[in-house]
């Protein structure tokens, strides 16, 4: 018997994440200044960035079950900023929640891991393996407030949806197996491509594809799979929120484009189905958002109506479609954490949320806080030339190329409902008098500012300049081959 | 140095982050020195790329410098990307040489301003737009710049937003521009559908391969590009927004609505001057907005008593002079009169402002009178740039008319005849003005008495203006004219032939231009010095006439009566009875619908978790439904 090769340096950045989760969790019991563990997950998280920048292994290892292409390393990055990003945020505000900041950054490390996992896995077993450490860290830390019931409700409801959204999951992959013998996306894409009539239980394939999709929903908070969405934004720690709104988005919607990509035969029906949840999703979470008066609650419908934008240009079905729906995820990344982070900013240390009323004339109080939270509203808006705008322009002109030109016209009439609830935001702090109580605002720390001068920065540049990034996603869709 | 061009665009880029962003903590002071040093970077760049592209062969003299690639879709792909040749180059040089004297100015005239690091913060973001226009190497970039300059145009007209006045102004040149800018955005559409690319250089080049000459689709490019400029440059039908936008601050007018924003327009005609030479008649089109404005705008002028007023139409009819030139294809002289008129211009704008600064803000010219023992820097500086406005020989703006009105002559013989008595009129209004102001006696003794010159800060800028009012004439010296074999190439890449003059030709009508404008002075001193009673009698003797040019020709109150008051009528049913029984209905009745749904929902589940998993298994359901039946 022979060892299977085993390339470390392949999953070099999740070792280095997994270390550090438990060099963090020991160093808690000894460290008195928890401010250091913070800065402990800072020096992971870029020290994994450059381990995934930098050590460029050939593809696939472990036997075919991770993928170190260019989809994942993709993926990685967007993942490890946020989680930098959520780290920063938290670095002032963990103690408003929690007596244990340790723990709290340990799991964000772990979910961290488990959602690079997902985005680079290329067999469902690790693709499931992804999914559960993401899940399960994300349960544990959605319910951090403890003494804040809405936050332990949110974890419950979050974590029994997840535990029944897995079930689905887990059967569809079962499905799958059945109709194509395998695991292995690699060997599913080549099963189905030379001998799909043969398969003896090939009209299970849909079947399994569907209820992967309900899985893949729930995570990604698509209608009707969503209606945890809401509470559990509003519910957990805004650092929390913040950080699993894009990141947890760009690890499953990655491993759902490999999947679409090796299972795609081309039909249309998987397309419109696509097509039919994009419509659905936006049109649902724009209309929801628009009377909410909690701000996590808005943004949370927001994120809802994102997911469909994305969604979109996956059922484009086309190179250019894809390229959209990734370039989307950066753009998202960068605005909607910026936009939590803002709310983080204002809202008070004995509050978990932001309401519409707090941040009326909030001009005034905090002029540069409400510029930042402009330039995320705008860019959320899709307004030229930040980098919301041409997240939907891709998205939209590849479901033109792909012959849903009616998918492209609801997307911009949603996005035009959109603009009347991200827009008023920006009427409250400017034009809405003066309300909010400048002493019920913290002073905004210095890593708060990183953060939100980062995103910001980010939001406008990366509309601005974009071409490293559209190569490397271009590389990224060419080497999925979709046929 | 052609490379690092882009450093002028970044240093005004990095005026307007930083003072907007720290502008109140830095305090007037730092934020005075620091936007007009930022200007003089970009300015110092431009002389650089001046040099550099002045030592290169004259076939090498167009250089395009990629940043990067801005955005691709499928097959339309942007850079964003500038090209230096002789045309941006020159608009470059004017740009920031003539903005960077106006910001110096600025520091002194609004010191007493609250909001001096809004100002600036403005300022120097209306030196990046335009800088972007003018240094763009495709028409998409150019839109940017476009609108970019408009958009701190209005932001600056209603700078003092507490005057509905100056509010109003704002809100008519944003939206009388959004006409004409609909226009050059349907003009790029047509440009990109026929020719497939933005580039500057591919649309040159395929554009006669892909229009031939006269074909309706270039017609219907260069005439869109028109109505864009008769918006951005104040022409009929669309000027009516730059007298009334005289309410913002006055060196913004000196900067943005006399010597550089206003001229985008004769800029992107003269830049697609290979489209208007496909399509004749447009060029014809623009000569005629053109002589019709520079006519009528400088019969208002003739009437208005307001100083800052007959300013803004005396620019209006010299833009229309521009519109000229490049209507009968002199692209050159159209330019050199650009350059010419943001110096003078601007002077003349800015001595308007000093002598509103001693008088208080008065700027009604009855109450002014022998200002010249008060204000004599102030005076002489006027003095100068009234002449180079009235194209008195050997002053700059003498020999950009004639060099427009010659080429007018060769071309276009009624457009002549007009130009040549708009020029009587310009030189009249323009002494007008310096008599008036300056001259005779004192009429109102109060302001008078009050009335001190300006520091040094405000007169030092105007002193350099007024020299280069009276130098930059010389670059375009008839027969020598340094100015045209410059430009030239910009105009025709494929390298046409260069037309022959008679040069007798042109010293004769030369020595007619100068003798038309010295009978304009003579006339103005005839009537307002030695006859004071002159302009009363003409007026009489006019009648109708007169009481319909004092009134502006009606223009905006038919404005108001065809468009402006259905449109507002329009906006108030939509507003009060569509909006709020139709579409407020709708959303209200779906979100009443929607709550109803919920609540019935709720009342039916026990848990809301429960609810949730149900919405799933219904999702999911309907999902392999649909999967599993095709």
């Amino acid at each position: 018997m022979t060892l299977p090769t085993l390339n470390f340096l392949a999953i070099l950045p999740l070792l280095i994440l997994v270390a550090a989760t438990l060099l963090v969790l020991l160093a808690d019991l000894v460290v008195r200044n928890k401010r250091v563990l913070t800065f402990l997950g800072l020096l992971a998280v870029a020290a994994s960035l450059a381990a995934v920048l930098l050590v460029r292994p050939a593809a696939p290892t472990f036997q075919g079950m991770t993928l170190a292409d260019e989809l994942g390393l993709f993926a990685s990055v967007a993942i490890l900023v946020a989680t930098g990003l959520a780290l920063l945020l938290a670095l002032e505000r963990t103690s408003d929640f929690t007596r244990r900041p340790g723990a709290y950054v340990a799991l964000l490390l772990l979910a961290t891991a488990g959602m690079i996992v997902m985005a680079k896995a290329s067999d469902f077993i690790t693709i499931f393996l992804g999914l559960e450490i993401l899940s399960l860290s994300l349960y544990i830390l959605v319910g951090f407030a403890q003494r804040d019931a809405r936050s332990n409700e949110a974890a419950l409801k979050y974590f029994l949806l997840g535990a029944f959204a897995s079930g689905f999951f887990l059967y569809g992959m079962a499905l799958i197996y059945a109709a194509t013998g395998s695991t292995n996306l690699a060997e599913i894409s080549k099963g189905i491509a030379s001998h799909s009539a043969s398969l003896p239980f090939a009209p299970l394939l849909p079947i399994g594809v569907g209820l992967l999709l309900v899985g893949y929903g729930f995570k990604l908070a698509l209608v009707p799979f969503h209606m945890w969405t809401p509470d559990v934004y509003q519910g957990a720690p805004t650092s929390v929120t913040a950080f699993m709104s894009v990141a947890t988005k760009t690890a499953a919607f990655a491993s759902l484009i490999r999947v679409l990509a090796a299972v795609w035969s081309g039909d249309r029906p998987w397309l419109l189905a696509l097509a039919g949840l994009a419509v659905v999703t936006m049109t649902l979470g724009n209309l929801a958002a628009l009377r909410q008066t909690s701000l996590k609650r808005m943004l949370a419908y927001s994120s809802i109506a994102h997911a469909g934008y994305v969604l979109t240009g996956l059922a484009a079905g086309n190179d250019r479609g894809f390229e959209g729906a990734l370039y989307y995820l950066i753009a998202y990344t960068f605005m909607n954490l910026g936009a939590f982070a803002t709310i983080q900013a204002v809202q008070r240390r004995d509050q978990n949320d932001v309401t519409t009323e707090q941040i009326t004339g909030l001009s005034t109080q905090r002029p540069g806080l409400a510029l930042l939270m402009t330039v995320f509203m705008f860019a959320l808006t899709g307004m030229p030339p930040l980098v919301g705008f041409f997240g939907k322009l891709y998205v939209f002109s590849g479901a033109v190329q792909g012959g849903m030109t009616w998918l492209a016209i609801v997307g911009v009439i949603n996005s035009a409902i959109a603009a009347y609830y991200y827009l008023r935001v920006t009427v409250l702090m400017y034009m809405g008098g003066a309300t909010a109580a400048a002493g019920d605002i913290p002073r905004t720390g210095w890593a708060v500012w990183t953060t939100l001068v980062i995103t910001a920065v980010a939001t406008l540049a990366l509309g601005l300049w974009q071409q490293p990034w559209m190569e490397s996603i271009r590389e990224a869709v060419t080497l999925l081959a979709l046929r | 140095m052609l490379d690092y061009a882009w450093l002028m665009l970044l240093f005004p880029a990095l005026g307007t982050l930083i003072i907007s962003l720290f502008g109140t903590r830095l305090g007037k002071r730092a934020v005075s020195i620091l936007a007009p040093a930022m200007v003089f970077l970009s300015f110092v760049v431009a002389v650089a790329a001046f040099v550099s592209l002045l030592g290169l062969p004259v076939d090498e003299r167009s250089r395009e410098v990629t940043l990067w690639r801005w955005m691709v879709v499928g097959n339309f792909s942007v850079d964003a990307a500038l090209l230096l040749d002789q045309l941006s180059i020159t608009m470059a040089l004017a740009v920031t040489c003539v903005g960077f004297l106006i910001h110096v100015y600025s520091a002194g005239y609004m010191h007493d301003d609250e909001r001096v690091p809004r100002y600036f913060a403005f300022l120097n973001l209306f030196i990046l737009a335009m800088l972007t226009l003018v240094l763009a190497n495709n028409y998409l970039l150019l839109f940017v710049g476009w609108e970019g300059v408009g958009l701190v145009s209005y932001l600056l007209i209603g700078f003092w937003f507490e005057k509905p006045a100056a509010a109003d102004a704002g809100k008519k040149a944003f939206i009388v521009n959004r006409v004409g800018d609909f226009g050059l955005l349907l003009a790029i559409m047509f440009i990109w559908t026929g020719i497939g690319s933005l580039r500057f250089a591919d649309v040159f080049a395929l554009a006669p391969q892909v229009w031939p000459a006269g074909s309706a689709v270039v017609g219907a490019v260069t005439l869109l590009m028109l109505l864009a400029s008769t918006g951005k440059s104040a022409q009929i039908p669309l000027y009516v927004w730059l007298p009334d936008a005289m309410e913002g601050p006055t060196p913004v007018s000196a900067l943005i609505h006399a010597a550089t924003m206003v001229t985008a327009g004769v800029y992107m005609i003269a830049r697609s001057a290979v489209l208007f030479d496909l399509a004749p008649a447009s060029g014809n089109w623009v000569a005629w907005v053109g002589v019709l404005t520079a006519f009528f705008a400088g019969t208002i002028a003739l009437t208005q008593t307001d100083l800052k007023r007959i300013l803004a139409y005396s620019t209006v009819s010299q833009l229309g002079f521009m519109f000229i030139a490049v209507g009968v294809g002199a692209y050159a002289a159209g330019i050199f009169h650009l350059v010419t008129h943001a110096f003078f211009k601007a002077l003349l704008f800015l001595s308007a402002g000093s002598v509103m600064h001693a008088l208080n803000g008065e700027l009604d010219i009855r109450k002014m009178g022998n200002l010249r023992v008060k204000l004599p820097t102030t005076y002489w500086t006027f003095l100068v740039g009234a002449a180079a406005l009235a194209g008195i020989p050997l002053f700059s703006g003498f020999f950009s008319k004639d060099a427009i009105l010659f080429a007018a002559f060769e071309k276009q013989l009624p457009v002549w005849i007009i130009g040549v008595i708009t020029a009587f009129i310009t030189a009249l209004y323009s002494f007008r003005m310096v008599f008036v102001t300056f001259w005779g006696q004192e009429r109102d003794r109060r302001l008078f008495n009050h009335a001190h010159e300006s520091p040094r800060v405000v007169t030092i800028p105007l002193i350099i203006l007024a020299v280069g009012a009276v130098l930059t004439g010389y670059i375009g010296l008839p027969a020598i004219s340094a100015i045209d074999g410059w430009l030239a190439p910009a105009f025709h890449p494929a390298g046409a032939a260069a037309e022959t003059h008679s040069v007798a030709l042109e010293l004769i009508l030369l020595v007619v231009s100068g003798l038309i404008a010295l009978a304009g002075v003579f006339a103005a001193y005839q009537a307002y010095m030695v006859d004071p009673d002159l302009p009363k009698r003409v007026r009489a003797s006019l009648g109708r006439v007169g009481r319909l040019v004092e009134n502006k020709y009606y223009i905006d109150e038919i404005y108001d009566m065809f468009v402006v008051n259905p449109l507002r009528d329009l906006g108030g049913w939509l507003g009060g009875v569509f909006d709020r029984r139709g579409i407020d209905g709708a959303v209200n009745g779906l979100a009443g619908v929607t709550g109803w749904l919920g609540a019935q929902a709720r009342r039916l589940q026990t848990g809301m978790v429960g609810l949730y998993a149900l919405a799933m298994l219904f999702g999911a359901v309907a999902l392999l439904a649909w999967l599993a039946t095709r």
